[in-house]
């Protein structure tokens, strides 16, 4: 890779993503208060749309003098966090309504600006990318869980992520510097050179190894990492919270598997012992710790503790296979994910927001449509066949058994058993408990997008065969 | 090798560094009084992992960890801007800003 290679063509899409975001910008400030949110929102899932498609037909290869890289894999996650982005702007549209004008127009501009973030996480060839990429996406979203301003929880939410998230950073950091230390270059290409160089990679690029992971494992929630998660999902805005719970924790996956698969692929049996804890742990205290709980945003948050430990395990496997079933978990991830979101946006009592499992009692006679939406969402959650996530969890299990992580499997089997009880019991009070006071209809945006999610999962067996072979060729792009 | 590096040593830049990083987070969990200390201590891990950068970037005679340092002190700033508006909001709402008070939300 030759240094004075510019070669900008290959970041167009995020290019495209920036301008259009500085456009929208703009053009909101010069609308008159309260009329810029609409238009704005609608621009932002143009310009999603658009950059999707910039993305499919995106060039690969270096670029940037070695500091972006585009090829199979960083396609698949764009892909990915474009469609997470899309779907919570999508989900903004219907939050706010004439009677509660909470969100102000900056709030899709920040999700774009955020997912523009998050994609230059997934194209990072360089720790400087990384770090650059990484805060784009944090800082946005910091402000975005604070951004219903006259909401104490959701300004309280604001100020835990961001305490949270800025140490989470700056231990990241830290390992960069002792990386950078260590190795003598911020390059992935520099650092598989220098990680391979010795038989015994120095202390100090292990301790910074460990930092790196440390602070990656902060933004995805995992344990026992993830005290932020459970306040901050409940306070921060469902929208808000919905995007919280997909683009980034892609991006930040894209970062583990390519830091890990690339330059640390070497020394793989020094850093899975570490991926292993940190995926048992947040399996078993996701499907645990979700029992007493009543409301159903946090529910979702330690729903995603589990998820992301269940992912984890295609790292931890640290193979090829291990890479495209962690890539396909994700995908059946996100389906599942941002159709509960959808629901959980659509429970409003009378205009006004109610977010307790127990609001949810006798929807399945008066919205069965929707009803039946959320129990496909959470059958798929279970991994229950033949739905999204069972497909999700089959290969995660499949790859780390190949690697020969017996005991992994075994307490993930155990812990998607438990899990199962809290995701039945939602289903339980939608359908057999006694009926509280019907929810209002939900908006047509929340309509398409639980529809839709609800196909994508019932029918994700059939698209399987093709994105199991993307993924595949993703998984080899990373491989090199 | 820079001869400011070399007479001195990495050792000293890398123990300061390591001190301001364990003050640093030892200011996030001990703190139990003010919002703001938490924002300095946030400043004192970045700043520790700056200092590792250019002593490192200096030893190394490889400019690239000093071009790093230049992003990550503007990413700094844009964070503590962001920080204090988040605090600005967060005492409107609540009326203080005691760590002890941030605990609407538990469980």
């Amino acid at each position: 890779m030759s240094v004075t290679v510019f070669n900008w063509t290959v970041a167009l899409p995020e290019i495209f993503l920036a301008v259009s975001g500085i456009i929208i910008l703009v053009a909101g400030v010069l609308q008159r208060k309260g009329e810029g949110f609409f238009p704005a929102a609608i621009l932002s899932l143009a310009a999603f749309l658009v950059c999707g498609f910039l993305v499919v037909f995106s060039s690969s290869g270096a670029g940037y003098a070695g500091t972006f890289v585009n090829d199979g894999f960083a396609r698949f996650m764009k892909e990915l966090i474009l469609a997470g982005g899309f779907v919570a702007v999508a989900l903004c549209v219907s939050y706010r309504t004439p009677e509660r004008q909470t969100l102000p127009f900056e709030t899709p501009v920040l999700m774009l600006f955020s997912t523009l973030g998050a994609m230059l996480m997934a194209s990072s060839a360089n720790l400087m990318t990384l770090f650059v990429g990484l805060e784009l996406s944090s800082l946005s979203i910091y402000i975005l869980c604070a951004v219903e301003r006259e909401n104490v929880f959701s300004s309280e939410a604001g100020m835990k992520y961001f305490i949270l998230g800025s140490l989470a950073s700056g231990l990241l950091l830290y390992g960069i510097s002792l990386v950078y230390g260590y190795a003598g270059t911020l390059e992935y290409t520099g650092l598989v050179d220098a990680v391979r160089a010795t038989a015994m990679p120095p202390m100090g690029l292990v301790v910074g190894l460990v930092f790196i992971v440390v602070g990656l494992c902060f933004k995805l929630s995992a344990v026992p990492f993830h005290m932020w998660t459970p306040d901050v999902y409940q306070g921060a805005p469902t929208p808000v919270t919905a995007y919280m719970a997909g683009a980034p924790k892609f991006a930040a996956f894209a970062l583990f598997l390519r830091v890990m698969a690339g330059p640390f692929g070497s020394i793989a049996p020094r850093w899975q012992i570490l991926i292993e804890t940190v995926s048992v742990l947040s399996m078993v205290y996701g499907a645990f710790a979700a029992i007493p709980q009543t409301n159903i945003k946090r529910l979702m948050a330690y729903s995603s503790i589990g998820h992301m430990g269940y992912a984890m395990m295609g790292l931890a496997a640290a193979s090829t296979a291990g890479t495209q079933a962690t890539l396909i978990y994700l995908a059946a991830y996100f389906v599942m994910n941002a159709g509960v979101f959808a629901g959980i946006t659509a429970m409003r009592r009378n205009g006004r927001e109610v977010n307790s499992i127990a609001d949810l009692a006798g929807l399945g006679r008066s919205d069965p449509g929707m009803a039946l939406a959320l129990a496909i969402f959470m059958f798929s959650m279970v991994g229950a066949p033949p739905l999204a996530g069972f497909f999700g969890k089959f290969m995660v299990f499949a790859a780390a058994w190949q690697s020969g992580l017996y005991v992994l499997v075994c307490i993930g089997a155990l812990s998607s058993v438990v899990g199962a009880y809290y995701y039945l019991r939602v289903v339980k009070v939608m359908y057999f408990d006694a009926p509280a006071h019907a929810l209002d209809h939900p908006a047509p945006s929340l309509v398409f997008v639980s529809g839709g999610m609800g196909i994508a999962t019932v029918v994700f067996a059939i698209v399987l065969g093709p994105l199991m072979s993307v993924a595949h060729q993703a998984a080899l792009a990373l491989a090199g | 090798m820079n001869p400011a590096i070399a007479s001195v040593g990495l050792g000293p830049y890398l123990f300061v560094s390591a001190a301001l990083l364990v003050l640093g987070v030892f200011g996030i969990f001990l703190n139990r009084k003010n919002i703001i200390v938490l924002l300095m201590s946030m400043e004192l891990i970045l700043l520790s992992a700056n200092l590792n950068l250019v002593a490192f970037s200096s030893a190394h005679g490889d400019l690239s960890g000093q071009v790093m340092v230049l992003f990550v002190l503007t990413i700094a700033a844009a964070e503590a801007a962001i920080g204090l508006a988040i605090v600005t909001v967060y005492f409107r709402n609540r009326g203080s800003i005691q760590v002890e008070d941030v605990t609407m939300m538990k469980g």
